[in-house]
């Protein structure tokens, strides 16, 4: 770190907020500076206090939120004292703020123009006109096509890597000392995402502007960040230089989340998870309930467990392994791949499925065009094995799935089921069908009934497909769920809301497994969750794979998640598999463009490639 | 837009043949003709003889069984006529618009006077939310919104037409309007008109400016108000420019559904005042089962209902840019 006046500097802050359940410490003595042109990376999970830092520094904390002590010094003004008429010049002018949601972040009933302009006129005391002319400027710097166009849109007519964009541009517009990034590119796609970093990264170092880059993402920082925070519980457990936290982390929950993440180049089959690295125990301070930290040591017996447990890849059949140019021979596939036998039946065959929804216009609804969700998919999927679906927002993934289960009505195509069509099936056939075909949704909050105990969430597919005979024995089916994915049986009387989101989705888990099917579609099951939560998640899935002999299909858009999970890859594009094959394979050896596309976007976090990123900084910096 | 328009009007064509239909169907069958009511209410000693009574049915149309009745009564609209009121021996049309003017004086004066009030408070309220001068506004436009307007019409004649004297006890206007001068009769229609005003509004008050503060809480909330707040903006501009905007999209749904009812007017507050509109003539055509007039006037509200959902629908996507008819 160099010895020039930092940008911002903050000492002990303390944010505490006051609610009717006691005192919740969710910023708890956290210092660090940024120096000019520097990136501070921020990391810590859901709750850890990372946005409440952020808010803090921008005055913009919820009424039940108080900064207890500390100081913010931005420039050598104490932020926490400053009156809020000079709070509100600095907010938008000195410091700006981007989000989380770009499609929320705007409003919507102003063009996106007028809102970056707003804050021009606000700040810099310009005419309309020459922060409309200001507006386009920026448009342009951020990389927003057609500018003079877009400058009249709504925020709807616009992607949201474009939205993303808008907002870039609404903070730059005054040339801010300093961004706060609050999770900028998590709602978007991972080739919308580099681009993202690329623009940040360029304006940085074009600008010299600091940035608090905010994240739960590890990786996203590994590509952005010059120094690392990471917070945990309101505390901050470690910081310092970015290499030095990748290369030699100190605190055991770096180690974890570092352990956690599933790296496209991993040789686990199950994820070290935080609690390999430490435990916490619950300890009474004289400022209140606290935790302490134990470390543990990943021992080599446990490696070897995360490396060995459960099976490898099982893959297609010969000759379909041949025939989508990946053949069975010696070195072509990973070592411990195994395939299904020659004369095996596959338990799903998808034939040319299509959904098309219709595009209506004129006084009668004619039906001018068609939406093609999905056009003309076809793989098997065998017993016992995960077929992963990636691709980005869009390319038809969530509605393949939902059609092979009927929740959307297919347009085209066949679906069959150990050889019976699913299309053809009726009323009571299709309800006993469902049966043998689940799904886990993606969002853990709304895919619970909020007014059933989870007894009844959890013994209602029972009841309905009569698996039970009495009350009793549901109960004790349910009970037995929750054990399996290591929730406890006193859980059955509560409701939703008291559990977190990885709970949640431990429930939607047991929800699928109560009518004992054979085949589960996890539609990005696990992209809500935390890191830590997500591998522990991860793990569950291919423990209960294992033992009831489960076949998946996997969606998600994380490359890296579905290339943990899956045996088989289908990397989709606009509602065409774009390529299929064993996931090793896909990855070690792309053959589309598309598909080399997806791999380079995702953030990596080897050393090397931090290193890449520092000597290429180091020789524009030279060059200017 | 053309479109959705044209099939807009389609269907409320179609909507309106049922209403119209429905609502025949039902005062036919309501117990009692013009003719009988006329002569419950009659001289007994003035009894009409069976011949007359068949006459005068087959001459109003009544001998024929209702369905019929209902096309002659449909087919006559289809002419742009709405028949003549059997009680009253005078066209619709015409007894219609007689009425409509102190109608509308009431309840656009009203509906002003709501919004012009409704919107500054509910912004107030939002911005001083839970402070002790908006929860006692608050509660108090509550106790308000929950007292009946015609008990209210009651106590506020007692004390400014009876105990005060201040103000007229009804009608519309003074027995010597004519002799007035032209701001001398616009004075007296004023005074008239004040409490039935406020019978009217503050109910409405009440309603709307909570609506519009329930509306800017949830508003308050949204991700985009944050962005406001980290430009720098004011609290103030934030409230009104990014806020209230917002706001206005519910907003217009009301306004749509509210087309109706300044034209149908209030019968209980028209009666009390005994105001010369709407409300009256829809109430006395009903008691002398007057079908044409009952007719007409229901014909009139249901295009109004139907107009105001069609024009709230494209006020929608003037304020909402995410909302177009394509």
């Amino acid at each position: 770190m160099s010895t020039a006046p930092p940008v911002i500097d903050i000492q002990n802050l303390r944010t505490y907020f006051h609610t009717e359940e006691g005192t919740v410490r969710a910023v708890n003595d956290v210092s660090f500076r940024v120096e000019r042109g520097h990136t501070l990376g921020i990391v810590g999970e859901s709750g850890s206090g990372k946005s409440v830092t952020s808010l803090s520094i921008m005055q913009l904390l919820a009424t039940s939120a108080e900064i207890e002590s500390g100081s913010i010094s931005f420039l050598g003004k104490d932020l926490v004292r400053l009156p809020e008429p000079e709070m509100r010049d600095i907010r938008g002018k000195d410091i700006s703020m981007i989000f989380q949601e770009p499609m929320t972040s705007l409003n919507p009933v102003f063009t996106v123009g007028d809102q970056v302009a707003e804050a021009i006129v606000l700040h810099q005391k310009t005419s309309k006109d020459e922060a409309r002319k200001k507006t386009v400027d920026l448009f342009r710097e951020v990389g927003i096509p057609e500018p003079e166009l877009r400058v009249d849109y709504y925020p709807h007519q616009m992607s949201g890597g474009q939205k993303q964009r808008v907002m870039i541009a609404m903070a730059l517009s005054c040339n801010p000392q300093l961004l706060i990034a609050d999770e900028p590119t998590t709602a978007l796609d991972v080739t919308i995402q580099s681009q993202i970093l690329d623009i940040l990264r360029r304006l940085r170092d074009t600008r010299g502007m600091s940035i608090l880059f905010i994240t739960h993402d590890l990786g996203v920082i590994a590509e952005i960040a010059d120094d690392v925070l990471v917070m945990y519980r309101g505390k901050m457990v470690e910081y310092g230089d970015v290499l030095q936290i990748f290369e030699n982390p100190q605190h055991p929950y770096t180690k974890g989340l570092l352990a956690c993440r599933p790296r496209l180049d991993t040789k686990y089959r199950l994820l070290p998870t935080v609690s390999d690295f430490m435990e916490s125990e619950p300890i009474e301070t004289p400022d209140g309930p606290d935790v302490k930290i134990i470390e543990k040591k990943l021992d080599d017996v446990r490696l070897q467990q995360l490396m060995t447990h459960g099976r490898g890849r099982l893959l297609h059949p010969r000759d379909e392994l041949a025939a989508m140019g990946h053949p069975w021979e010696e070195g072509h596939h990973s070592p411990d791949s195994t395939m299904v036998p020659d004369d095996a039946k596959p338990l799903l065959e998808v034939k040319d499925l299509e959904v098309h929804f219709p595009v209506r216009k004129g006084v009668f609804s004619r039906v001018v065009d068609h939406v093609k969700a999905v056009d003309g998919v076809s793989f098997n999927v065998y017993r016992g094995q995960t077929l992963g679906l990636v691709g980005e927002s869009g390319c038809g993934k969530t509605t393949t799935g939902r059609a092979i289960l009927r929740l959307v009505n297919a347009t085209g195509g066949h679906v069959l089921y150990e050889g019976r069509d699913v299309f053809a099936l009726r009323g009571g056939e299709m309800r006993a069908m469902r049966r043998n075909m689940q799904i886990i949704f993606q969002d853990p909050y709304g895919s619970l009934n909020p007014r059933m105990t989870i007894e009844s969430t959890l013994t209602e597919p029972m009841v309905i497909h009569n698996l039970a005979k009495s009350k009793a024995e549901r109960r004790d089916k349910a009970a037995a769920l929750l054990e399996e994915v290591d929730l406890k049986p006193e859980h059955l009387r509560r409701y939703p809301h008291e559990f977190s989101g990885g709970q949640r989705q431990r429930i939607s888990i047991a929800r699928a497994l109560a009518v004992e099917p054979d085949f589960i579609i996890c539609d990005e099951s696990v992209s809500a969750l935390d890191v830590s939560v997500q591998a522990q998640v991860l793990n569950l899935l291919k423990k209960l794979q294992e033992d009831r002999g489960l076949t998946y299909i996997f969606i998600s858009h994380d490359l890296s998640v579905v290339k943990f999970m899956a045996d088989m890859m289908a990397v989709m594009n606009a509602g065409k598999i774009v390529e299929f094959g064993p996931s090793d394979n896909i990855y070690a050896v792309p053959k589309e463009d598309y598909t080399r596309k997806l791999i380079n976007a995702t953030p990596r976090d080897s050393l090397e490639h931090i290193r890449a990123l520092q000597e290429q900084r180091a020789k524009l910096r030279s060059g200017t | 837009m053309i479109h959705y328009f044209i099939r807009r009007l389609f269907v409320g064509a179609i909507t309106l043949v049922l209403i119209t239909f429905l609502v025949y169907a039902l005062i036919r069958m309501m117990p009692g003709t013009p003719l009988t009511i006329v002569q419950a209410v009659g001289d007994p000693s003035m009894q009409m003889s069976e011949a007359d009574q068949k006459r005068l049915e087959k001459a109003y149309g009544l001998d024929k069984p209702w369905p019929l009745g209902y096309l002659d009564w449909a087919s006559k609209v289809a002419r742009f006529d709405l028949g003549n009121s059997l009680s009253r021996k005078e066209p619709v049309v015409r007894l219609i618009g007689r009425r409509i003017g102190p109608t509308l004086l009431l309840t656009v004066s009203s509906l002003v006077l709501t919004y012009v009030l409704s919107i500054p408070l509910g912004l107030w309220s939002t911005a001083r939310s839970n402070t002790i001068a908006e929860r006692t506004v608050s509660m108090l436009l509550y106790m308000l919104y929950s007292l009946p307007s015609f008990v209210a019409a009651l106590y506020l004649q007692i004390l400014f037409a009876v105990k005060l004297e201040w103000l007229p006890l009804r009608g519309m206007k003074s027995i010597d309007y004519a002799d007035l001068s032209a701001m001398g009769q616009a004075w007296d229609i004023f005074l008239h008109a004040l409490l039935p005003v406020i019978c009217f509004t503050y109910g409405s008050l009440a309603y709307y400016s909570r609506f519009i503060k329930s509306n800017m809480q949830e508003v308050i909330r949204q991700d985009y108000i944050r962005t406001a707040k980290a430009k720098g903006l004011t609290e103030r501009s934030i409230l009104v420019k990014h806020a209230f905007r917002n706001t206005l999209i519910p907003l217009v749904t009301l306004v749509g559904l509210t087309l109706p009812s300044l034209l149908s007017g209030a019968i209980i507050l028209e009666m009390i005042f005994s105001w010369p509109g709407m409300g009256t003539l829809f109430f006395e055509a009903l008691n002398e089962r007057d079908y044409p007039t009952i007719m007409g006037l229901t014909l009139m509200f249901s295009v109004l209902t139907l107009a105001g959902q069609l024009l709230a629908d494209m006020l929608y996507s003037v304020v909402d840019p995410r909302v177009t008819y394509s």
